[in-house]
Protein backbone atom coordinates (compact mmCIF):
# COMPACT_ATOMS: atom_id res chain seq x y z
CA UNK A 1 0.00 0.00 0.00
CA UNK A 2 2.83 2.35 0.90
CA UNK A 3 4.37 2.24 -2.58
CA UNK A 4 1.02 2.53 -4.32
CA UNK A 5 0.25 5.69 -2.40
CA UNK A 6 3.72 7.13 -3.03
CA UNK A 7 3.54 6.39 -6.76
CA UNK A 8 0.08 7.89 -6.97
CA UNK A 9 1.16 11.13 -5.29
CA UNK A 10 4.28 11.50 -7.45
CA UNK A 11 2.57 10.60 -10.74
CA UNK A 12 -0.48 12.68 -9.80
CA UNK A 13 1.71 15.73 -9.27
CA UNK A 14 3.43 15.02 -12.60
CA UNK A 15 -0.01 14.95 -14.21
CA UNK A 16 -0.99 18.28 -12.64
CA UNK A 17 2.33 19.62 -13.97
CA UNK A 18 1.33 18.45 -17.45
CA UNK A 19 -2.05 20.13 -17.13
CA UNK A 20 -0.41 23.41 -16.05
CA UNK A 21 1.98 23.20 -19.00
CA UNK A 22 -1.01 22.68 -21.30
CA UNK A 23 -2.87 25.68 -19.91
CA UNK A 24 -0.05 28.18 -19.40
CA UNK A 25 1.70 29.59 -22.50
CA UNK A 26 5.23 29.45 -21.02
CA UNK A 27 8.21 27.34 -22.16
CA UNK A 28 8.33 25.67 -18.74
CA UNK A 29 8.15 21.86 -18.62
CA UNK A 30 5.69 19.81 -16.57
CA UNK A 31 8.52 18.55 -14.36
CA UNK A 32 9.37 22.05 -13.10
CA UNK A 33 5.74 22.86 -12.28
CA UNK A 34 5.57 19.50 -10.53
CA UNK A 35 8.72 20.15 -8.55
CA UNK A 36 7.36 23.48 -7.33
CA UNK A 37 4.01 21.86 -6.46
CA UNK A 38 5.57 18.99 -4.50
CA UNK A 39 7.80 21.45 -2.67
CA UNK A 40 4.81 23.65 -1.82
CA UNK A 41 2.86 20.56 -0.73
CA UNK A 42 5.64 19.46 1.61
CA UNK A 43 6.10 22.96 3.05
CA UNK A 44 2.40 23.43 3.78
CA UNK A 45 2.15 19.91 5.20
CA UNK A 46 -0.51 18.85 2.68
CA UNK A 47 1.89 16.16 1.57
CA UNK A 48 3.74 14.26 4.28
CA UNK A 49 7.39 13.44 3.65
CA UNK A 50 6.81 9.75 4.51
CA UNK A 51 4.22 9.59 1.71
CA UNK A 52 6.78 10.30 -1.02
CA UNK A 53 10.14 9.52 0.53
CA UNK A 54 11.08 5.96 -0.54
CA UNK A 55 9.78 6.14 -4.10
CA UNK A 56 11.28 9.62 -4.47
CA UNK A 57 14.67 8.45 -3.22
CA UNK A 58 14.56 5.49 -5.61
CA UNK A 59 13.72 7.68 -8.60
CA UNK A 60 16.42 10.19 -7.74
CA UNK A 61 19.00 7.45 -7.30
CA UNK A 62 18.39 5.90 -10.73
CA UNK A 63 18.21 9.31 -12.41
CA UNK A 64 21.51 9.01 -14.35
CA UNK A 65 20.04 6.04 -16.25
CA UNK A 66 17.23 8.24 -17.54
CA UNK A 67 19.64 10.24 -19.70
CA UNK A 68 21.00 7.23 -21.59
CA UNK A 69 18.27 7.12 -24.30
CA UNK A 70 18.66 10.85 -24.99
CA UNK A 71 22.43 10.45 -25.13
CA UNK A 72 22.16 7.49 -27.50
CA UNK A 73 19.86 9.72 -29.57
CA UNK A 74 22.92 11.83 -30.40
CA UNK A 75 23.62 9.16 -33.05
CA UNK A 76 20.65 10.44 -35.02
CA UNK A 77 21.48 14.14 -34.72
CA UNK A 78 25.15 13.66 -35.66
CA UNK A 79 24.51 14.67 -39.26
CA UNK A 80 23.21 18.06 -38.16
CA UNK A 81 25.87 18.60 -35.51
CA UNK A 82 28.83 17.80 -37.78
CA UNK A 83 29.00 21.19 -39.53
CA UNK A 84 28.96 23.08 -36.22
CA UNK A 85 31.22 20.75 -34.29
CA UNK A 86 34.09 23.22 -33.70
CA UNK A 87 32.05 26.12 -32.29
CA UNK A 88 29.87 23.70 -30.32
CA UNK A 89 32.84 21.98 -28.69
CA UNK A 90 34.57 25.22 -27.74
CA UNK A 91 31.36 26.86 -26.52
CA UNK A 92 30.38 23.78 -24.50
CA UNK A 93 33.69 23.43 -22.70
CA UNK A 94 34.12 27.15 -22.00
CA UNK A 95 30.57 27.83 -20.81
CA UNK A 96 30.67 24.94 -18.37
CA UNK A 97 33.81 26.38 -16.82
CA UNK A 98 32.65 30.02 -16.78
CA UNK A 99 29.18 29.19 -15.44
CA UNK A 100 30.49 26.89 -12.69
CA UNK A 101 33.07 29.42 -11.61
CA UNK A 102 30.64 32.39 -11.67
CA UNK A 103 27.87 30.55 -9.83
CA UNK A 104 30.19 28.83 -7.40
CA UNK A 105 32.40 31.76 -6.49
CA UNK A 106 29.66 34.43 -6.27
CA UNK A 107 27.60 32.26 -3.92
CA UNK A 108 30.67 31.17 -1.97
CA UNK A 109 31.84 34.75 -1.35
CA UNK A 110 28.38 35.70 0.00
CA UNK A 111 28.11 32.57 2.16
CA UNK A 112 31.54 33.17 3.68
CA UNK A 113 30.75 36.85 4.35
CA UNK A 114 27.57 35.97 6.22
CA UNK A 115 29.44 33.29 8.18
CA UNK A 116 31.99 35.91 9.29
CA UNK A 117 29.19 38.21 10.44
CA UNK A 118 27.76 35.47 12.65
CA UNK A 119 31.17 34.88 14.20
CA UNK B 1 19.18 -8.22 -34.81
CA UNK B 2 16.87 -5.35 -35.70
CA UNK B 3 13.92 -7.72 -35.87
CA UNK B 4 14.69 -9.19 -32.46
CA UNK B 5 15.00 -5.70 -30.99
CA UNK B 6 11.69 -4.76 -32.57
CA UNK B 7 9.94 -7.65 -30.84
CA UNK B 8 11.70 -7.32 -27.51
CA UNK B 9 10.33 -5.14 -24.76
CA UNK B 10 13.40 -5.42 -22.57
CA UNK B 11 16.36 -5.31 -24.94
CA UNK B 12 16.72 -1.52 -24.97
CA UNK B 13 16.49 -1.04 -21.21
CA UNK B 14 18.71 -4.04 -20.45
CA UNK B 15 21.34 -2.85 -22.90
CA UNK B 16 21.29 0.59 -21.23
CA UNK B 17 21.62 -0.92 -17.74
CA UNK B 18 24.44 -3.31 -18.67
CA UNK B 19 26.29 -0.50 -20.43
CA UNK B 20 25.89 1.70 -17.34
CA UNK B 21 27.19 -1.03 -15.02
CA UNK B 22 30.21 -1.54 -17.26
CA UNK B 23 30.76 2.20 -16.95
CA UNK B 24 30.57 2.05 -13.14
CA UNK B 25 33.03 -0.88 -13.02
CA UNK B 26 35.46 0.82 -15.42
CA UNK B 27 35.34 3.98 -13.33
CA UNK B 28 36.10 2.06 -10.12
CA UNK B 29 38.97 0.16 -11.72
CA UNK B 30 40.55 3.05 -13.60
CA UNK B 31 39.63 6.06 -11.42
CA UNK B 32 39.75 8.53 -14.31
CA UNK B 33 37.24 11.32 -14.90
CA UNK B 34 36.96 10.39 -18.55
CA UNK B 35 35.51 6.98 -17.62
CA UNK B 36 32.20 8.49 -16.69
CA UNK B 37 29.49 5.80 -16.38
CA UNK B 38 26.94 7.88 -18.27
CA UNK B 39 29.32 8.65 -21.14
CA UNK B 40 30.50 5.04 -21.30
CA UNK B 41 26.98 3.67 -21.31
CA UNK B 42 26.03 6.02 -24.17
CA UNK B 43 29.13 5.07 -26.18
CA UNK B 44 28.67 1.32 -25.58
CA UNK B 45 24.97 1.46 -26.45
CA UNK B 46 25.64 3.38 -29.67
CA UNK B 47 28.39 0.86 -30.50
CA UNK B 48 26.12 -2.15 -29.95
CA UNK B 49 23.31 -0.60 -32.00
CA UNK B 50 25.77 0.25 -34.77
CA UNK B 51 27.32 -3.23 -34.92
CA UNK B 52 23.93 -4.94 -34.66
CA UNK B 53 22.49 -2.57 -37.30
CA UNK B 54 19.64 -1.64 -34.96
CA UNK B 55 18.22 1.81 -35.60
CA UNK B 56 17.61 4.31 -32.84
CA UNK B 57 13.81 4.24 -33.01
CA UNK B 58 13.80 0.48 -32.52
CA UNK B 59 16.11 0.73 -29.50
CA UNK B 60 14.10 3.61 -28.08
CA UNK B 61 10.84 1.66 -28.33
CA UNK B 62 12.05 -0.21 -25.23
CA UNK B 63 14.42 2.31 -23.72
CA UNK B 64 11.94 5.19 -23.65
CA UNK B 65 10.60 3.95 -20.32
CA UNK B 66 13.83 5.40 -18.88
CA UNK B 67 13.14 8.83 -20.39
CA UNK B 68 9.54 8.54 -19.26
CA UNK B 69 10.68 8.35 -15.63
CA UNK B 70 12.49 11.66 -15.93
CA UNK B 71 9.46 13.87 -15.22
CA UNK B 72 8.46 12.13 -11.96
CA UNK B 73 12.13 11.98 -10.93
CA UNK B 74 12.58 15.71 -11.51
CA UNK B 75 9.40 16.36 -9.51
CA UNK B 76 11.01 14.39 -6.67
CA UNK B 77 13.98 16.76 -6.57
CA UNK B 78 11.63 18.79 -4.35
CA UNK B 79 12.28 16.21 -1.60
CA UNK B 80 15.99 16.93 -0.99
CA UNK B 81 15.17 20.61 -1.40
CA UNK B 82 12.54 20.37 1.34
CA UNK B 83 14.97 18.52 3.59
CA UNK B 84 17.53 21.30 3.11
CA UNK B 85 15.02 24.13 3.51
CA UNK B 86 16.62 25.64 6.64
CA UNK B 87 19.98 25.85 4.91
CA UNK B 88 18.38 27.37 1.83
CA UNK B 89 16.51 29.96 3.88
CA UNK B 90 19.68 31.07 5.66
CA UNK B 91 21.54 31.40 2.35
CA UNK B 92 18.88 32.59 -0.06
CA UNK B 93 20.83 35.73 -1.00
CA UNK B 94 23.91 33.72 -1.90
CA UNK B 95 21.81 31.18 -3.81
CA UNK B 96 19.91 33.73 -5.90
CA UNK B 97 22.96 35.93 -6.59
CA UNK B 98 25.03 32.89 -7.58
CA UNK B 99 22.38 31.59 -9.95
CA UNK B 100 21.75 35.00 -11.51
CA UNK B 101 25.50 35.43 -12.03
CA UNK B 102 25.63 31.96 -13.56
CA UNK B 103 22.78 32.58 -15.99
CA UNK B 104 24.16 35.92 -17.16
CA UNK B 105 27.61 34.36 -17.54
CA UNK B 106 26.21 31.49 -19.58
CA UNK B 107 24.39 33.80 -22.00
CA UNK B 108 27.34 36.22 -22.22
CA UNK B 109 29.87 33.44 -22.90
CA UNK B 110 27.70 32.02 -25.68
CA UNK B 111 27.23 35.52 -27.13
CA UNK B 112 30.96 36.35 -27.16
CA UNK B 113 31.97 32.99 -28.64
CA UNK B 114 29.18 33.03 -31.22
CA UNK B 115 30.40 36.47 -32.31
CA UNK B 116 33.99 35.16 -32.54
CA UNK B 117 32.93 32.14 -34.60
CA UNK B 118 30.74 34.34 -36.79
CA UNK B 119 27.61 32.25 -36.18
CA UNK B 120 24.30 33.22 -37.76
CA UNK B 121 21.37 34.41 -35.63
CA UNK B 122 19.72 30.98 -35.90
CA UNK B 123 22.88 29.16 -34.82
CA UNK B 124 23.42 31.63 -31.97
CA UNK B 125 19.92 31.26 -30.49
CA UNK B 126 20.20 27.47 -30.91
CA UNK B 127 23.11 27.54 -28.47
CA UNK B 128 21.81 30.23 -26.06
CA UNK B 129 19.80 27.88 -23.79
CA UNK B 130 22.52 25.20 -23.72
CA UNK B 131 23.11 25.25 -19.95
CA UNK B 132 19.53 24.64 -18.86
CA UNK B 133 17.32 21.57 -18.62
CA UNK B 134 16.25 20.03 -21.94
CA UNK B 135 12.54 20.70 -21.72
CA UNK B 136 12.94 24.42 -20.95
CA UNK B 137 15.85 24.77 -23.39
CA UNK B 138 13.81 23.29 -26.24
CA UNK B 139 11.05 25.80 -25.61
CA UNK B 140 13.45 28.75 -25.53
CA UNK B 141 15.23 27.64 -28.72
CA UNK B 142 11.96 27.14 -30.54
CA UNK B 143 10.59 30.48 -29.47
CA UNK B 144 13.72 32.35 -30.60
CA UNK B 145 13.86 30.54 -33.94
CA UNK B 146 16.75 28.12 -33.29
CA UNK B 147 17.27 24.53 -34.51
CA UNK B 148 15.60 22.57 -31.71
CA UNK B 149 17.20 19.17 -32.44
CA UNK B 150 20.68 20.70 -32.25
CA UNK B 151 19.76 22.50 -29.02
CA UNK B 152 18.74 19.18 -27.48
CA UNK B 153 21.98 17.52 -28.59
CA UNK B 154 24.10 20.37 -27.24
CA UNK B 155 22.23 20.41 -23.92
CA UNK B 156 22.93 16.70 -23.49
CA UNK B 157 26.60 17.06 -24.44
CA UNK B 158 26.87 19.94 -21.96
CA UNK B 159 25.30 17.83 -19.21
CA UNK B 160 27.59 14.87 -19.81
CA UNK B 161 30.65 17.16 -19.82
CA UNK B 162 29.59 18.80 -16.56
CA UNK B 163 28.89 15.40 -15.04
CA UNK B 164 32.40 14.27 -16.08
CA UNK B 165 34.54 17.26 -15.17
CA UNK B 166 32.45 19.29 -12.68
CA UNK B 167 34.32 17.99 -9.65
CA UNK B 168 37.70 18.84 -11.15
CA UNK B 169 36.53 22.32 -12.15
CA UNK B 170 35.25 23.02 -8.61
CA UNK B 171 38.53 21.81 -7.16
CA UNK B 172 40.62 23.83 -9.59
CA UNK B 173 38.84 27.09 -8.79
CA UNK B 174 38.55 26.54 -5.04
CA UNK B 175 34.78 26.07 -4.93
CA UNK B 176 34.47 24.08 -1.71
CA UNK B 177 31.23 25.20 -0.01
CA UNK B 178 28.71 22.37 -0.54
CA UNK B 179 25.95 24.86 -1.39
CA UNK B 180 28.11 26.58 -4.03
CA UNK B 181 29.25 23.28 -5.53
CA UNK B 182 25.67 22.11 -5.89
CA UNK B 183 24.55 25.38 -7.45
CA UNK B 184 27.50 25.28 -9.86
CA UNK B 185 26.56 21.78 -11.05
CA UNK B 186 22.88 22.59 -11.54
CA UNK B 187 23.47 25.96 -13.23
CA UNK B 188 26.10 24.69 -15.66
CA UNK B 189 24.88 21.21 -16.48
CA UNK B 190 21.23 20.92 -15.36
CA UNK B 191 19.79 17.50 -14.43
CA UNK B 192 22.71 15.44 -15.76
CA UNK B 193 25.08 17.47 -13.58
CA UNK B 194 22.60 17.14 -10.71
CA UNK B 195 22.85 13.36 -10.98
CA UNK B 196 26.54 13.81 -10.14
CA UNK B 197 25.88 16.38 -7.39
CA UNK B 198 23.49 13.92 -5.71
CA UNK B 199 26.33 11.39 -5.58
CA UNK B 200 28.64 13.93 -3.92
CA UNK B 201 26.30 14.84 -1.06
CA UNK B 202 22.81 15.72 0.16
CA UNK B 203 23.33 19.48 0.25
CA UNK B 204 25.02 19.47 -3.16
CA UNK B 205 22.18 17.44 -4.66
CA UNK B 206 19.43 19.62 -3.19
CA UNK B 207 21.05 22.85 -4.34
CA UNK B 208 21.74 21.47 -7.79
CA UNK B 209 18.09 20.46 -8.14
CA UNK B 210 17.03 23.95 -7.10
CA UNK B 211 19.47 25.47 -9.60
CA UNK B 212 17.83 23.58 -12.50
CA UNK B 213 14.52 25.27 -11.85
CA UNK B 214 15.79 28.76 -10.99
CA UNK B 215 18.43 28.97 -13.76
CA UNK B 216 15.90 27.64 -16.23
CA UNK B 217 13.43 30.38 -15.34
CA UNK B 218 16.13 33.11 -15.33
CA UNK B 219 17.18 31.94 -18.79
CA UNK B 220 13.62 32.06 -20.14
CA UNK B 221 13.48 35.73 -19.12
CA UNK B 222 16.98 36.80 -20.14
CA UNK B 223 17.50 34.79 -23.34
CA UNK B 224 14.96 36.82 -25.32
CA UNK B 225 16.95 39.93 -24.40
CA UNK B 226 20.26 38.35 -25.45
CA UNK B 227 18.73 36.98 -28.65
CA UNK B 228 18.65 40.50 -30.09
CA UNK B 229 22.45 40.89 -29.85
CA UNK B 230 23.28 38.89 -33.01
Amino acid sequence: MKYIRQCLIILGISLIGEILKYILPLPIPASIYGMVLLFAGLMTGWIKLENVKETGTFLIEIMPLMFIPAGVGLMTSWGKLKSLIMPISVITVLTIITVMVATGLVSQVIIRKSKEKIK
Amino acid sequence: MNTFFQNSMFAGVTLSLIAYLIGVILKKKLKLGIFNPLLISIVISIGVLFIGKVDYDTYNEGAKILSWLLTPATVCLAIPLYEQWELLKQNYKAVLSGLLAGTITSLTTVFILAKLFGLSHEEYVTLLPKSITTAIGMGVSEELGGYVTITVAVIIITGVFGNMFGEQICKLFGITEPISKGLAFGASSHAIGTAKALEIGEVEGAMSGLAIAVSGIFTVVLASLFAGFI
